[in-house]
C-alpha cells in the first residue's frame, strides 16, 4: 500500500529575476514501512520535495496524495490537520520549543490532538525511554546535546503513530558517532513500530542505512535503488 | 498547558515583559487612582454646593428664584412646617431662612453681601456653619445684634470680632432699612467666594430690620442618604399649591454643576481611551517584536500541525496573561494610593487660587466609583486583546517554509 503518491511534480522558485526549477516533474511512491533516503547534491531539490510531501509547500503542478488524501482540495487548516495526525517532521536543527522540557515537547503534539493529560504524560515518557532518554524528561532543549535534541524530535515525530516521518538531514549537525546512534534508533523504531521514514541526506552513512535510496539530481530522479537484505 | 506555555513564553524576555507590565500598571493606576481623585473633586464640588445653603431640596415662593425680592416670600410658615413634617421621611432635616441682598459697610469699606437670617440651631444641622465650625461665638436665637461673617470679608473690611458692621437693604415698604450688628463669629468655607458673600444673623434680627412678620424666603431640606431627592421633591410638590410654591432638587438648583457632571462621565471615558492608546502602541510594538523574534518557532508549530487560528490564540493568551498581571498590580497600587489619601486627602490650595471659582475644594478626597474602575479595567482588557490580534495574526501568517528557512 502506498502512503505517499507523487506524480509529475513541478516546482519553480523565483530568485530575484531568475527562475529556478527546483523540481521538474518528479513522480515518487512510498510504501508503508519503508526506510528511504533521498540523496543528491546540494540544491538538487530534496528539501523542496519533502516540504511538498509534508504539505508545508505546494507544488506548481502535479498531484500529491498522502494516506489516500489528495492535497488538491485541502485548505491550510485541513493540511494542518493532516500533518498533526499523519505526518511527523524532524528538521536539521531547531526542532524543539525552547521553553518546554523534553517530555513537554513530546506531549505538545498530543495536546494539539486533544489527548488527555494523563495519557499524554505516560506516552511521552514511554517514547522517550524508547529513544534512549530515560532520565532526561525534564531537561529543556538548551540543556540537551545536539544528538539528544534530535532524539526528542524523533520521539515527538513518532509518538502519535503517524503514517510517515519526514526527516530533512536529521544527522547533518551531528558527529558521525552520534549520527549513527540516531540512525540505529530510528531503524529500531522502523522495525519495531513499523514507522515509515523518509530522509534527505548528503551523508553516506544514512544512505548505507536506507533500504531504498532515491538519488535526485537537478529536480529529477536519477536513480531509485531498492536494496535487498 | 496552553497557559503554561504562554506563561513561560512571556518570561523569555524579562525586560520586554517588564516594559509591557509597567505600561499596563501605569495605565490602570492612572485611570483608577487619578479617576478617583477627579471623582473626589466632583463629589467635593457637589458637597460644597449642597452645604453652601443649598441642601438636597429647596422650597421657595413662586418667582423667588428669578427675582429674589421680599415680595416673593412665603408667608405661611406654619402650614409649610406641617406639610414638611408629614411628607419628609424620618431622619430628614430642614430649616427656614430669610435671604436678601444687602450692602455691608463699616467706617472704611462697603461691599454687596447676601444677608441670611437663620434659625441657628436648625441651620447648624444642615449647613457648613455651626458652633464648632466657627471662630468666636455662634449665633443664639435670642441674639438680635450678633452677626457671623466670613474670614475673607473680615480681612477685606480690616475688622475683627467685637467690631460693628452695618447692613442696609430694602424693607417690605420699599424703604431703605439699616441695622447695626456686632461681629461675634467668623466662619471659613471651602471657597473664598462663600466667605465674602454670606453674612448670618438670626431670623428675628432679620425680621426686625426688614419689618417682616411670619415671612420666610426659602426652606432648605437635607434628606437621609438612601432616599431619592427627586422623588421626595415631587411628593412635596404634590401637596403644595403649585401657583404659590416652587420645589427644586439640588440638581436643578446647581444646574451648571449638574451639566458639568454629565459631561464629566464622558470626559472620563474619553480620557480612559486616550490613556489606553498610549499603552496600546506599546503593547502592539513589543508583541510584534516578540513575534518576529520567534518566527522560526511559529514555523515549527505550523509544521507540527498547529492551525493558524491556534497560533493566533496562543499569542493572545500571552497578551492576556500580561494584561491580567498588569491590571492586578495596577489596581492594587491605585487602591493603595486611594487608601493612603482617604483619611487626609490632598491639599491643593497652594496649587490653584483660581480653582476656587470652579467650586473646587481646597482638599480633595479620592472617591471610588465602582463603575469607573470597571470601565477602566474593561477598556484595558478588551482593547488590549483587540490590539494583540494584529501581531497574533502576523505570527499565524508565517508559512512554515519561509519561517524555517529564516535563521
Ligand atoms: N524559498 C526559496 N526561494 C527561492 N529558491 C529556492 C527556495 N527554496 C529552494 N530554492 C531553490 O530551489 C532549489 C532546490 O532547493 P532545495 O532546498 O530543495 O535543495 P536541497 O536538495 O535540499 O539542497 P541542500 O542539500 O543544500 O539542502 C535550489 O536551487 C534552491 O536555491
Ligand atoms: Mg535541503
Amino acid at each position: 500500500m502506498n502512503i505517499v503518491e507523487c506524480t509529475e511534480i513541478n516546482k519553480t522558485y523565483q530568485q530575484g529575476k531568475v527562475e529556478v526549477q527546483a523540481l521538474r516533474g518528479i513522480s515518487l511512491n512510498i510504501k508503508k514501512g519503508g526506510f528511504i533516503a533521498l540523496a543528491g547534491p546540494s540544491g538538487s531539490g530534496k528539501t523542496t520535495l519533502l516540504n511538498i510531501i509534508g504539505g508545508l509547500d505546494h507544488a506548481d503542478s502535479g498531484t500529491v496524495n498522502v494516506d489516500g488524501q489528495s492535497f488538491d482540495k485541502m485548505n491550510q487548516s485541513q493540511l494542518a490537520n493532516l500533518r498533526l495526525h499523519s505526518i511527523g517532521f524532524v528538521f536539521q536543527s531547531y526542532n524543539l520549543i525552547p521553553v518546554l522540557s523534553a517530555a513537554e515537547n513530546v506531549e505538545f503534539v498530543m495536546l494539539l490532538q486533544g489527548i488527555p493529560a494523563a495519557e499524554r504524560q505516560g506516552r511521552a515518557r514511554t517514547i522517550l525511554d524508547d529513544v534512549g532518554l530515560k532520565d532526561k524528561y525534564d531537561r529543556r532543549p538548551a540543556e540537551l546535546s545536539g544528538g539528544q535534541q534530535q532524539r526528542v524530535a524523533v520521539a515527538r515525530a513518532i509518538v502519535s503513530n503517524p503514517s510517515i516521518v519526514l526527516a530533512d538531514e536529521p544527522t547533518a549537525n551531528l558527529d558521525s558517532k552520534t549520527g549513527q546512534g540516531l540512525l540505529e534508533m530510528m531503524k529500531k523504531m522502523n522495525v519495531e513500530k513499523k514507522v515509515t521514514f523518509v530522509f534527505s541526506t548528503h551523508d553516506q552513512m544514512v544512505m548505507d542505512y536506507a533500504r531504498r535510496l532515491v538519488l535526485i539530481h537537478d529536480g529529477l530522479i536519477d536513480n531509485d535503488l531498492v536494496k535487498k537484505n | 498547558m496552553h497557559i503554561h506555555l504562554a506563561w513561560r513564553n512571556i518570561w523569555r524576555n524579562p525586560r520586554r515583559t517588564t516594559v509591557i507590565l509597567t505600561a499596563v500598571v501605569i495605565g490602570i493606576w492612572s485611570m483608577v487612582f487619578l479617576g478617583a481623585l477627579m471623582r473626589g473633586m466632583m463629589t467635593g464640588m457637589i458637597d460644597n454646593g449642597i452645604s453652601t445653603l443649598t441642601g438636597d431640596i429647596q422650597v421657595h415662593h413662586k418667582g423667588y428664584r428669578n427675582d429674589p425680592v421680599i415680595e416673593n416670600s412665603m408667608t405661611n410658615p406654619s402650614m409649610l412646617k406641617k406639610i414638611l413634617n408629614d411628607t419628609l421621611p424620618n431622619g430628614s432635616q430642614w430649616t427656614a431662612r430669610i435671604r436678601v441682598n444687602a450692602v455691608a459697610n463699616n467706617a472704611r469699606h462697603y461691599s454687596g453681601v447676601t444677608m441670611v437670617g437663620i434659625n441657628p440651631a436648625q441651620e447648624a444641622k444642615i449647613s457648613f456653619i455651626g458652633p464648632e465650625r466657627i471662630q468666636g461665638k455662634y449665633l443664639d436665637s435670642m441674639d438680635h445684634h450678633g452677626i457671623v461673617i466670613g474670614r475673607e470679608l473680615l480681612e477685606k473690611f480690616e475688622t475683627r470680632i467685637g467690631k460693628k458692621l452695618v447692613l442696609m437693604s430694602q424693607d417690605t415698604n420699599q424703604e431703605i432699612a439699616s441695622r447695626a450688628f456686632k461681629i461675634i463669629g467668623i466662619f471659613t468655607a471651602e471657597m473664598k467666594a462663600t466667605e465674602k458673600q454670606f453674612v448670618f444673623v438670626t431670623m428675628s434680627a432679620a425680621e426686625k430690620m426688614l419689618k417682616l412678620k411670619n415671612t420666610i424666603s426659602e426652606i432648605s431640606i437635607i434628606i437621609p442618604e438612601n432616599h431619592n431627592n427627586s422623588k421626595i421633591a415631587s411628593d412635596i410638590r404634590e401637596v403644595l399649591p403649585p401657583k404659590d410654591y416652587e420645589v427644586h432638587t439640588w440638581q436643578e438648583l446647581l444646574h451648571i454643576l449638574t451639566a458639568y457632571l454629565e459631561m464629566f462621565d464622558q470626559f472620563m471615558y474619553i480620557w480612559f481611551v486616550v490613556v489606553f492608546i498610549a499603552m496600546g502602541f506599546g503593547i502592539v510594538n513589543t508583541t510584534l517584536m516578540a513575534v518576529y523574534e520567534r518566527m522560526r518557532e511559529f514555523g515549527l508549530l505550523k509544521a507540527l500541525g498547529m492551525k493558524p487560528w491556534w497560533i493566533v490564540r496562543s499569542v493572545i493568551y500571552e497578551s492576556f496573561l500580561l494584561l491580567i498581571m498588569g491590571m492586578a498590580i495596577g489596581n492594587l497600587l491605585a487602591f493603595a494610593c486611594i487608601h493612603a489619601l482617604s483619611k487626609n486627602g490632598i491639599d491643593l490650595s497652594y496649587l490653584a487660587e483660581g480653582a476656587d471659582y470652579f467650586g473646587i475644594s481646597r482638599i480633595i478626597f479620592p472617591d471610588i466609583f465602582f463603575q469607573d474602575v470597571l470601565v477602566a479595567n474593561l477598556v484595558v482588557i478588551v482593547l488590549g486583546i483587540i490590539v494583540s490580534i494584529y501581531p497574533a495574526v502576523r505570527a499565524a501568517r508565517f508559512t512554515p517554509v519561509e519561517a524555517l528557512a529564516h535563521i
